[in-house]
């Protein structure tokens, strides 16, 4: 950073409207790198972020090294909410914009703009409060942390100090099975409210940096964690429900890759048995929640390693980098005592008063949490598999309750989401609410088949005709034509023609190839189209076959 | 909003035959022969005229003039422009002043809609000086720093835009020391300006331009800004009224911010009608600003008291505290006999004048410049150099922000710089920051007990009359002491009228002395109707300087 050189670095709005400056600015910016936009969207809804956390080969090493080590793993969790507009003024905000085309005095911090609140950042923080279940700061205020950076345009971020508007919190979670499984709490210390800053865009090979004011002043909840972890599985999964629970309450997209969700790590690692904490490091840089894992296990072997190696001073208190490309941590900056930010109330905005109603108004209004949906489809009945799968994403189980909530059966309806719909949404790369399919008609179709409408063949293949275009299952098997064939006569009747076509094959059966029953039913369900009842069929098929014999 | 229907039972300030603003033909045979002449009238002294001993409201005046067309806004505006060009050059009051087409433009479009018998408002035609602090879209705002050098802002701030509404016409921006951070003006990055009175003298400050450019009737009324006493201190150097309003009343947005907690827009205005009828212009809740009050806005000057019907104690059974430490040792002692005369004077009105004491009141001076300080390092950090001002070429980010900010700010800036970032330091917060807002804790409840028992407090509004430039300048901590008088009642955040009371000795015909009234949070009202009284009755003193009545004649 220190070696940039800053001679060209400006943005230069002092004399033109906000509206003059998108004519003025477009083309000058070209907006971030592409590996940015060409992943954005799809994973968002995509049930596996989760799975494969760390390599098995590195489990092994580790578990080696915490024989007689313990790592203590904090996070500091950024959730960019979803407001439509910012903060402190009435800019929209949308990701990928053209630099500073969603800017206005206030959040460029032109002298004499003044913020003021926007009420949905408080209603967002009491929501993730209240299902963080910590105690709710009735008076709050907000407070300026203060700190020189070409992006943060007023020289101070406007955050919350010593009186955040929630502390004191804890969230249970379930480990992936993958990784041995098990239920964790981890203490929640704070959340608080505060505003984004802006981007610094860096011009390939230039001597100079741009600003894009873009991002500055979108709201943030800062969520503090305990250092109740232990692992990078531990911490990549707080993560993980960490972003379950923004989409749930729907406060915030939770997509990494955008930033919308951004954890940074403070880890240190001690000999086990010893009371003091070892020396914290934090480290940054960190866009999934595998690089979350990965990038602790790398630290826990590093720091591990320096201490069995009498090198322990070595490790100090600094910011490290997490680099994906080397998979390892590299350090970004030593700290020199802390950093004094010169924090002071904001005297520009009022002190935020919640009252008991309005915090009951909310708490009413909460949709069920992901714990709560876990430990509801547990008690259902449902595998731990199942239910971490289905609890995963909020659409997924909304999908599921609402297929439920239709009469279905649970495990079939279980069944159909995770198997054929996840299976068709991976391929596809769409979420469950991009395909055409809805709960009432996955009910149908699950209802069809129990009650012998159609045969689970038949609806299968149905199924992916209503994923990909839609319909009714009533509608469909009329069209088609595809009412399973129970009545017995027209079904042995079809018996009968495909026995006589095929003499040479009875006469084996009936010499003891009975392997050869499923030749036969194979040829009487292809006359039949499939849609003769497997059942009716293969009963009638074996009294022929053994009749005559 | 004050339309022309009700404004009968103001006719009384009507009345008077109207001044300055209504001699256009001695304007137009205006030459640089009647200059030189004009500083032979300087040595007579003002009190010699009679018809100027009181003052009347110059907004109301030009108001009766044009919807009588006795005369129009472009001969208005074009008689204030001629006494602006006038005095400009001894004054420099200006920092920028507008563009004389424009300023007419706006004029004749007055004059169109009142041809027309169209509404206008209340302050059509009235020339409007603005500190240059507050940010005007068509004009450059600079704060009086040359880190902002050449700024020109994308919006006008809440109250101007107020003003323009109401038809008033900005006629320029009004020299102050940077970012408001002093109390003569020579803190400016551009210029000095001279007091009206007595061109050697300082006009106070941070709003020394608007003062200077109202006593010198450059313009009708200004805008200043006060966070310290920097409109009631300088109103008092030049003779005029200034009006500090309740913190709240007056939206904040657009004012360049010093310390948020303590600025105000203010009024100055040659009559307490003027201060009035400005203030009700640009007060009220404003969206942009969360710490702007919700409160009605009264029509401050409806329960004036016409002249005519003024019983003999008009202010019968009001309770009026004289501060007792504000005339103990330090006040120059012309200032504390003229605020003794004022006390009788409101005595005779009809009022009951006792001594109260504040006893924290001398510690609002340090605790104001540890809050103000603190904020104002904050404030002030957008400034780095990456946006405003001339940006140093540096190989490092913070040798860019150093020398940037090294080049752009004064002397004054960065010691307040260096002070609040001092006081807000890790280990110094509670020493400092912490204990300076327990003072003012402390500030808020004295007043509030003072004004339980009294109506309003008084007191003199600094403690000498206006010094000469250069005095102070290489003193900071003279200048500090100097807002005694004014920094509490930030403090507190109430509102307090100063008016001209006295003279005190200097220049040809005397320096003015102010009075300070401070009334309770957001009874401007009960302010204004008091001090229109009291000046309406003040006989013996006419606070016209000499280089206005120079000029007129």
């Amino acid at each position: 950073m220190a070696s940039l050189l800053f001679r060209g670095l400006q943005v230069r709005p002092l004399c033109i409207y906000p509206s003059s400056l998108l004519t003025k600015k477009v083309g000058v910016f070209y907006c971030t790198s592409n590996s940015l936009h060409s992943q954005s969207v799809t994973t968002q809804n995509q049930p596996k972020t989760q799975s494969k956390v760390a390599s098995r080969n590195q489990g092994t090493t580790l578990d080696k090294l915490l024989k007689d080590y313990e790592a203590v793993i904090g996070l500091e969790t950024h959730v960019q909410l979803s407001t439509i507009t910012k903060a402190f003024c009435g800019c929209a905000y949308n990701y990928g914009s053209e630099p500073n085309t969603n800017i206005c005095p206030v959040c460029m911090g032109l002298p004499g703009a003044l913020p003021v609140m926007n009420s949905k950042v408080i209603e967002y923080a009491v929501k993730l409060g209240l299902a963080l279940n910590c105690k709710l700061s009735l008076n709050s205020k907000f407070d300026r942390k203060q700190y020189f950076y070409p992006d943060l345009p007023k020289g101070y971020q406007i955050s919350q100090f010593d009186v955040p508007i929630a502390t004191s919190g804890y969230v249970d979670l379930d480990l992936p099975l993958e990784y041995g499984g098990g239920h964790r709490k981890f203490g929640i210390t704070r959340v608080h409210m505060e505003e984004d800053a802006g981007k610094l865009i860096h011009a390939d090979g230039g001597n100079h940096s741009q600003v894009d004011l873009n991002r500055a002043g979108v709201p943030l909840l800062e969520i503090v964690s305990e250092p109740d972890m232990r692992s990078g599985i531990e911490a990549a999964e707080y993560g993980a429900e960490m972003q379950r629970l923004v989409r749930y309450l729907g406060v915030s997209n939770g997509n990494m890759q955008e930033g919308s969700l951004r954890c940074d790590v403070n880890i240190s690692v001690r000999p086990r048995g010893q009371v003091e904490f070892g020396t914290k490091v934090e480290i940054k840089n960190l866009n999934s929640f595998s690089a979350i894992s990965r990038a602790i296990d790398y630290e826990i072997t590093r720091q591990v390693q320096l201490h069995n190696q009498g090198l322990a001073y070595q490790i100090v208190q600094e910011t490290r980098l997490w680099e994906e490309g080397a998979q390892k941590t590299v350090t970004m900056r030593k700290k020199e005592g802390l950093a004094d930010y010169r924090y002071f109330p904001e005297p520009d905005l009022p002190e935020v008063t919640l009252t008991k109603e309005y915090i009951e108004d909310i708490r009413d209004s909460l949709p069920e949490i992901p714990e709560l949906k876990r430990r509801r489809y547990e008690q259902m009945g449902l595998s731990m598999q199942d239910v971490i799968f289905l609890a995963n994403d909020v659409n997924v189980a909304e999908f599921f309750d609402a297929t439920l909530s239709k009469g279905a059966d649970m495990k079939l309806a279980a069944n159909w989401i995770m198997g054929d719909i996840a299976a068709y949404m991976k391929n596809e790369k769409v979420s469950i609410n991009e395909i055409k399919l809805t709960p009432d008609e996955l009910a149908e179709l699950i209802d069809s088949i129990k009650k012998g409408t159609i045969s689970g063949k038949i609806g299968k293949e149905i199924l992916f005709e209503l994923i990909a275009k839609g319909g009714t299952v009533k509608g469909l098997i009329k069209e088609k034509n595809l009412v399973q064939i129970t009545d017995p006569a027209e079904i042995e009747k079809m018996i009968d023609r495909v026995l006589a076509e095929n003499p040479k094959q009875v006469e084996q059966f009936r010499g003891g190839k009975t392997k050869l029953q499923g030749f036969f039913a194979g040829q009487i369900m292809k006359e039949s189209k499939g849609k003769a009842n497997p059942g009716v069929l293969n009963k009638i098929l074996l009294e022929k076959l053994n009749a005559k014999s | 909003m004050l339309t022309t229907v009700n404004h009968h039972h103001r006719v009384f300030l009507l009345h008077r035959s109207p001044h300055f603003i209504l001699s256009p033909k001695s304007l137009h045979t205006f030459s640089p022969k009647c200059l030189s002449s004009s500083s032979q009238t300087l040595t007579q002294p003002p009190q010699n005229h009679p018809i100027i001993t009181l003052p009347t409201s110059q907004i109301l005046s030009i108001r009766h003039s044009l919807l009588n067309r006795q005369l129009t806004a472009v001969e208005i505006a074009e008689s204030y422009l001629a006494r602006l060009r006038h005095a400009e050059p001894k004054l420099r009051s200006f920092l920028h002043v507008a563009d004389e087409e424009s300023v007419l433009r706006e004029a004749k479009e007055v004059d169109r809609k009142i041809a027309n018998n169209e509404e206008v408002g209340l302050l059509a035609g009235v020339l409007v000086g603005v500190k240059d602090n507050i940010c005007t879209s068509d004009m450059p705002s600079t704060a009086g720093s040359k880190i902002l050098e050449g700024y020109r802002p994308p919006f006008d701030a809440t109250a101007v835009k107020k003003v323009r509404e109401l038809g008033g016409i900005v006629v320029g921006k009004t020299n102050l020391d940077e970012f408001g951070m002093g109390s003569t003006t020579e803190g400016s990055a551009f210029q000095v300006t001279a007091n009206p009175w007595d061109e050697s003298c300082v006009p106070g400050g941070s709003s020394g331009g608007s003062a200077a450019a109202v006593s010198a009737r450059q313009c009708v009324v200004s805008l200043g800004s006060d966070t310290g006493g920097s409109v009631r201190q300088p109103a008092s150097f030049c003779g005029v009224v200034g009006l500090k309003p309740t913190y709240g009343r007056v939206s904040r947005y657009g004012l360049v911010a010093y310390a948020s907690s303590l600025d105000v827009i203010g009024c100055f205005g040659t009559s307490v009608a003027d201060a009035g009828i400005l203030l009700h212009a640009i007060s009220g809740h404003d969206s942009f600003d969360s710490t702007s009050s919700m409160r009605e806005v009264p029509e401050f000057t409806s329960k004036f008291t016409s002249l005519n019907i003024l019983e003999s104690r008009p202010l019968q059974g009001l309770r009026v505290g004289i501060i007792r430490e504000t005339l103990g040792d330090g006040v120059d002692e012309n200032v504390v006999s003229s605020i003794r005369a004022a006390a009788s004077h409101l005595e005779d009105l009809g009022c009951s004048v006792t001594e109260v004491s504040l006893p924290s009141f001398s510690l609002g001076l340090p605790a104001y410049y540890v809050l103000a300080s603190s904020e104002s390092s904050s404030n002030l950090s957008r400034y780095d150099g990456v946006r405003y001002g001339n940006q140093v070429t540096a190989d490092e980010l913070t040798f860019l922000y150093g020398e940037s900010r090294a080049r752009g700010f004064g002397p004054e800036v960065k010691r307040r710089i260096l002070m609040g970032t001092y006081a807000l330091s890790a280990g110094y917060y509670d020493a400092y920051y912490k204990r300076a807002q327990q003072v003012r804790t402390l500030v808020q409840k004295s007043f509030k007990a003072a004004l339980d028992e009294n109506d309003i407090l008084i007191s003199p509004a600094a403690p000498s009359a206006a010094y000469k430039i250069g005095e102070k300048k290489n003193d900071p901590l003279a200048m500090y002491a100097g807002d005694i008088m004014t920094v509490n009642v930030n403090l507190a955040g109430l509102p307090a009228l100063v008016l001209p009371c006295g003279f005190a000795e200097g220049g040809s015909a005397g320096l003015p002395v102010g009075l300070q009234m401070i009334g309770a949070a957001f009874d401007e009202e009960k302010l204004l109707k008091i001090g229109h009284v009291f000046e309406q009755t003040l006989e013996g003193h006419s606070f016209v300087p000499p280089i206005v009545a120079g000029f007129a004649s």
